[in-house]
């Protein structure tokens, strides 16, 4: 990283220096700004294998409710039972010390990580041997089925839901909550943010657009697909376990199907959010994911009760009339600026041939 | 095993012909999917949610007073029309495209169909009464009723109607064309516009239908299409495009398996095995071709 030229400088710190500063600008708006950030990690590494891996998955959803769950229950079953605390509103018998409870969301954002991981490489190979259509209903399968199995499974709530340990009560500080939750998430941004940005600089991600290009050509060339495709899930994986862990924290309520395998909602937003941005950019996630929340929270409390026609209209507009995203558009209009060279010579030869 | 289904044998005569005349019904949903994916090439997420919108339309008759069971024939209509239109409005701008991209269009589809439905008929899970009264069997210890019988008989019956349309008529014949060479039937005068719409008139009508059954044998709830979809596309991964003796087949295979899943695993976890199995088909697809994988064509 050694070469970062000095606009980029300029810009990479006043977006860090803007984050910081974010939740006492906004104080108000701490929740919808965690939100954000959640969002933009989720788009950006969505778009790590569905826009540069080719792989579109619809079960993304599958590692973030599994890292919400895994947070939570290790947050409470490293003091308390488990089974009781879900089984009768456990929150209002055991009480987390504020010792407790950092600890207890510490543990529990890191096994939320590197289970889901673990996870995905796991079933990887078995899932990534499928192709186009057929990887994305599996997945779509997989994220619906792991919430109908949650909600069939007593020890975490099951259909009644789970309540995540609460703040701890001897923080009186109001604002403690929010801005606890939106500096973590903010970490992770920024976390996955340079992680993204390095596979942008490296050979792995040449490798993954060779599998998005031309997989059969991409293994005769002697790269060994398979590898990369569970290494391209898993850094998915992990981050989408992050997010959800930290979601959990953030409602403070987990449901099966509503919250945590949220395919209706979070699992199609990833996929929409880098798709409206641009797929296969390292922008364009984050500029969809920030479009998209402003959008979607300006739409919501305007037309209550509409929203998901709206959500569903908005899904088909994009897909239909918008499928290289903003990005691609921008690309298609200034193509110098993307450091593309277009030969007018070539070009109006094409042309004619049209 | 402890499992009560295994100890009282007359638990396993019902639960096979539950599932046997269920699956005949999932098979006449399965056949419209086919139908379209194998014309258009294109993969329906809104499929399920067009089965519950030809339910409502006949659960809105039996509230009106009329007997639900005309809904087989008024349901097909209606969903005929909202087929096509739907085809005009948006499915003609993905016929050609990449499949993800109709996936997700039809996904945006049916969360707007959802809502809609949500609006108009309210969350509540509903059932329209057909009375038909149960056939009890053998001594009384299985009972069947005879709603269940009707749909299957149903089912059959416009399974073989549209058979016969398909191999006689002439929308069955250009139909047929465009699915086996799309390109030389428009040369030799296929207008393949009109055949897609048609034949995503028939795909939605082909559901109105199962929908309308739904409602008298089954429940209807507004967010309950996706599992039809998911069924669907697993009798069709499994039968093959344009097979129909197989999608009978494994439409009844695939309603054994939900009956009997649902007495040994409890019947929380019936649509999650549905969707598991859903998983293990599509894997167990890949690992069977991956062994006779052509690598560079």
């Amino acid at each position: 990283m050694g070469n970062i030229k000095q606009k980029d400088l300029i810009l990479y710190s006043g977006l860090i220096i803007l984050g910081l500063a974010a939740p006492y600008l906004f104080s108000a708006f701490k929740v919808q700004l965690t939100y954000l950030c959640v969002l933009i990690v989720l788009a950006m590494t969505w778009n790590l294998q569905g826009g540069e891996m080719g792989y579109n998955s619809f079960g993304n959803i599958l590692f973030y409710g599994l890292g919400m769950y895994l947070t939570a229950s290790v947050q409470v079953g490293m003091f308390f039972p488990l089974a009781e605390w879900t089984e009768s509103g456990g929150e209002k018998t055991f009480v987390h010390t504020t010792a407790q409870y950092f600890q207890g969301i510490g543990v529990g954002l890191l096994v939320a990580a590197i289970i889901p991981t673990i996870v995905a490489g796991a079933i990887g190979y078995a899932i990534l041997g499928l192709r186009g259509h057929y990887f994305a209903i599996c997945t779509l399968g997989l994220g619906i089925a792991a919430g109908e199995i949650a909600g069939g499974i007593e020890i975490i709530g099951a259909g009644q839901g789970f309540t995540t340990p609460p703040f701890p009560a001897e923080i009186v500080d109001p604002e403690a909550r929010g801005q606890f939750f939106y500096f973590l998430s903010f970490f992770v941004l920024v976390v996955a943010f340079v992680f993204v940005k390095y596979i942008y600089g490296s050979r792995f991600r040449l490798i993954l657009n060779a599998i998005r290009d031309n997989e059969d050509k991409a293994e005769a060339m002697g790269i060994q697909t398979m590898k990369y495709k569970i290494v391209g899930w898993m850094c998915s994986a992990f981050f989408c376990g992050l997010a959800g862990g930290i979601m959990g924290g953030l409602i403070g309520y987990i449901d099966s199907t509503d919250v945590a395998f949220d395919g209706r909602e979070m699992g199609v937003f990833m996929v929409l959010m880098a798709i409206l941005g641009g797929k296969g950019t390292l922008w364009g996630p984050i500029i969809g994911a920030t479009l998209f929340h402003f959008f979607k929270e300006g739409l919501w409390t305007f037309i209550l009760g509409w929203q998901y026609v709206a959500l569903g209209v908005l899904i088909v507009v994009i897909v239909v009339y918008f499928p290289e995203g903003l990005m691609g558009w921008l690309r298609e209009k200034y193509p110098e600026r993307f450091g593309e060279v277009i030969d007018e010579k070539d070009r109006k030869a094409q042309v004619e041939l049209k | 095993m402890d499992f009560l289904i295994f100890k009282a044998p007359m638990l396993m005569v019902q639960a096979s012909l539950d599932g046997i005349l269920l699956g005949i019904l999932f098979a006449l949903i399965a056949y419209g999917m086919a139908l379209q994916w194998g014309v258009m090439n294109i993969i329906n997420i809104a499929q399920g949610d067009l089965v519950i919108l030809g339910g409502y339309i006949a659960y809105t008759m039996y509230l009106a007073g009329i007997h639900p069971a005309w809904g087989v024939i008024v349901a097909p209509i209606i969903m005929y029309f909202v087929g096509v239109l739907l085809y005009k409005l948006v499915i003609n701008k993905v016929v050609d495209r990449d499949l993800f991209i109709s996936i997700l269009a039809t996904f945006g589809i049916a969360i707007v169909f959802q809502q809609l439905m949500n609006f108009v008929f309210g969350a509540d899970v509903v059932v329209a009464q057909s009375e038909y009264g149960t056939t009890m069997l053998f001594d009384n210890s299985v009972t069947l009723p005879n709603s269940k019988i009707f749909s299957a008989f149903i089912s059959v019956l416009y399974a073989v109607a549209l058979v016969v349309y398909m191999k006689k008529s002439r929308l069955g014949r250009a139909i047929r064309a465009t699915a086996q060479n799309a390109r030389a039937a428009k040369i030799l005068g296929v207008d393949t516009e009109k055949v897609y719409a048609a034949t995503f008139g028939i795909n939605a009508a082909l559901c109105g239908i199962a929908g309308a059954l739904i409602s008298i044998t089954l429940t209807l709830h507004p967010y309950v299409g996706l599992p039809y979809t998911v069924r669907s596309f697993m009798i069709v991964i499994v039968a093959g495009l344009g097979n129909l003796p197989a999608v009978a087949i494994s439409g009844m295979g695939l309603g054994l398996f939900e009956e009997f899943a649902d007495y040994i695993l409890g019947t929380e976890f019936r649509i999650g095995a549905v969707f598991m199995l859903l998983v293990f088909i599509l894997v167990y697809r890949r690992f069977k071709l991956s062994k006779k994988r052509e690598y560079l064509k």
